[in-house]
């Protein structure tokens, strides 16, 4: 029995804190809708959503009832298996990315005041030093999340070529080709910060920008901020590089076909990348969690430091999600040669010359 | 634990080469062999080398198969027909097949015969600070002449589709002249 506790206690554990993350960012991104569909209605002088509960609070929700009982519709001459495919694709690579996360700094038991050999049974919480708030502290953290995002591209692709549809597949065909070439900048535009922070773990990467709001990489790598966020806006699909599906063109692009749940995975699978393009933002050049100050009133590792920079955290990350749906509420869309003539001549240029300026200044400073 | 998920990825892997083959819609074998990538980076990952795992997916299953991808959608193509005269394949795939077989017989009976000889698994070879270090020290020729070769390539490339262009512009011009 006891070894039977011991071997998957840590399964559990990690199921469980999948579990909870998995969760709370899809409550976050639940509500992201809502914010996005409230802030544009003042920006455009309407008043957005307010009838489903006070303030439209329970508006998601309504959502997601109405999405769930709408019939589910396959086109005649689909092809099937791969239509049905294709959300999953979309919805699983967006979120396979939340378990490297840095929600927050790590629980040291000591400082926090905690044992926990007492509090649980068997020994299970002999020898644990500290409580990550990461679910994976994986090495390569950095590519983990460009690898995942990358294959997301075939849940859109997919999507238009099974749809037996001509919009559709304009979609997916513009799709696939934009997040090709913008995952060549965004790319680019990370290696500097990777260069400066000497690892791909997103945890070092915060710890390499602690201590002080100057050593945030934004101030450093502030070209390859603007590389980064330009990019994250186009591998998104998001205004003004909503070509995949803009409505005025092809009328709802890659989802022209899909309904129901099906529309919603998809739907879904779009905020939470946006999600997880602004945890990226944070972690890269924000400092992640970290809070400037913060060390001076609570001890690091203690649970109300853990909790303050979990705030912390989440706050920058809405300040990106806030700058998203700004943007959606002021540019228009670009034409789709000038997205490519943007993104292969003046954004990969940009962020290469951006990693030889970072090689040459961090030659000199080491040398 | 690991030998477990070793033999749910390995079979997964394997099942989408079979259909990868198998299909006659070349999408559907496009996707079987994103598929075997994908498994083939969990395996990698179940073998403590999560950088090669990572880079795995990234360049095969992220970037190649999706130009794969994308010119199977642009082409439209119809299903495959057997074509008669690849009938030749068949024997030197079976030929080759055979070769494969002999070869894993070969690893299983080195490693029964030598298996008190325990190698030491070695965490740290598969991180990407070690892999770095490695390459931009012991293996720095290799990796620059692979360099120069993939310049070549886009160099090429380029030259290419520039070539192309000019020559239709001269087509153009000649039939003015005359």
């Amino acid at each position: 029995m006891e070894s039977i506790l011991q071997t998957t206690f840590p399964f559990a554990v990690i199921g469980i804190a999948i579990f909870l993350a998995f969760n709370g960012v899809l409550m976050i991104v639940a509500y992201t809708v809502l914010a996005e569909r409230k802030v544009l209605g003042w920006i455009q002088g309407r008043i957005g959503p307010n009838r489903v509960g006070p303030w439209g609070v329970l508006q998601p929700f309504a959502d997601l009832l109405k999405f769930i009982f709408k019939e589910e519709i396959a086109p005649d001459k689909s092809t099937k298996f791969v239509y049905f495919l294709a959300p999953f694709v979309a919805l699983t690579c967006a979120l396979m990315p939340i378990i490297v996360y840095p929600f927050g700094p790590p629980i040291n038991l000591e400082a926090a005041g905690i044992d926990l050999a007492a509090l649980l049974p068997y020994g299970l919480g002999e020898g644990i030093k500290q409580i990550p708030l990461t679910i994976a502290q994986l090495d390569v953290g950095v590519l983990y999340i460009l690898a995942i995002t990358s294959v997301g591209v075939y849940g859109i692709a997919l999507a238009g070529w099974s749809s037996n549809s001509k919009y559709s597949l304009f979609g997916g065909l513009r799709s696939s080709a934009q997040m090709i070439s913008y995952e060549l900048a965004m790319g680019a535009s990370v290696i500097g910060v990777v260069m400066l922070a000497g690892s791909l773990n997103l945890n070092e990467i915060i710890y390499a920008q602690i201590h002080s709001p100057f050593k945030w990489f934004i101030i450093p790598q502030f070209i390859g901020f603007i590389v980064f966020l330009i990019a994250a806006f186009a591998e998104t699909n998001r205004v003004p590089f909503d070509l995949p599906e803009a409505e005025t063109e092809i009328v709802a692009g890659f989802h022209t076909e899909y309904s129901a749940l099906k529309f919603a995975l998809f739907f879904m699978a779009e905020y939470v990348n946006m999600f997880t393009v602004s945890v990226m933002g944070t972690v890269l050049f924000l400092g992640g969690w970290y809070i400037p100050g913060l060390s001076y009133i609570f001890e690091p590792g203690s649970i109300p430091y853990a909790i303050f920079s979990h705030v912390g955290f989440l706050l920058k990350i809405f300040g990106f999600l806030f700058l998203y749906i700004w943007v959606r509420g002021t540019l228009p869309r670009f034409r789709f040669d000038q997205l490519m003539t943007f993104g292969w001549k003046f954004l990969l240029p940009l962020s290469l010359a951006n990693v030889i300026l970072t090689v040459i200044i961090v030659f000199l400073l080491n040398r | 634990m690991a030998t477990a998920l070793f033999f749910i990825f390995a079979g997964f892997a394997i099942a989408c080469a079979i259909s990868c083959v198998y299909h006659k819609n070349p999408l559907y074998s496009a996707i079987s062999l994103i598929g075997v990538f994908i498994a083939l980076a969990c395996v990698y990952l179940t073998l403590a080398a999560p950088f090669i795992a990572v880079v795995q997916i990234l360049v095969y299953a992220g970037a190649i198969m999706v130009l794969v991808v994308f010119v199977i959608m642009l082409l439209n193509l119809e299903e495959e027909s057997p074509l008669n005269r690849l009938r030749y394949l068949y024997g030197i795939g079976g030929a080759l097949g055979l070769v494969l077989l002999a070869q894993t017989f070969f690893i299983f009976y080195a490693v029964t015969k030598n298996q008190d000889k325990n190698l030491k698994p070695d965490d740290s070879v598969g991180q990407t600070l070690n892999i770095g270090a490695a390459m931009y020290t012991e293996y720095l020729l290799p990796v620059e002449i692979v360099g120069i070769l993939l310049l070549m390539a886009i160099i090429g490339a380029m030259i290419m589709s520039r070539r192309l262009r000019r020559a239709k512009l001269e087509l153009v011009v000649d039939n003015k002249e005359e």
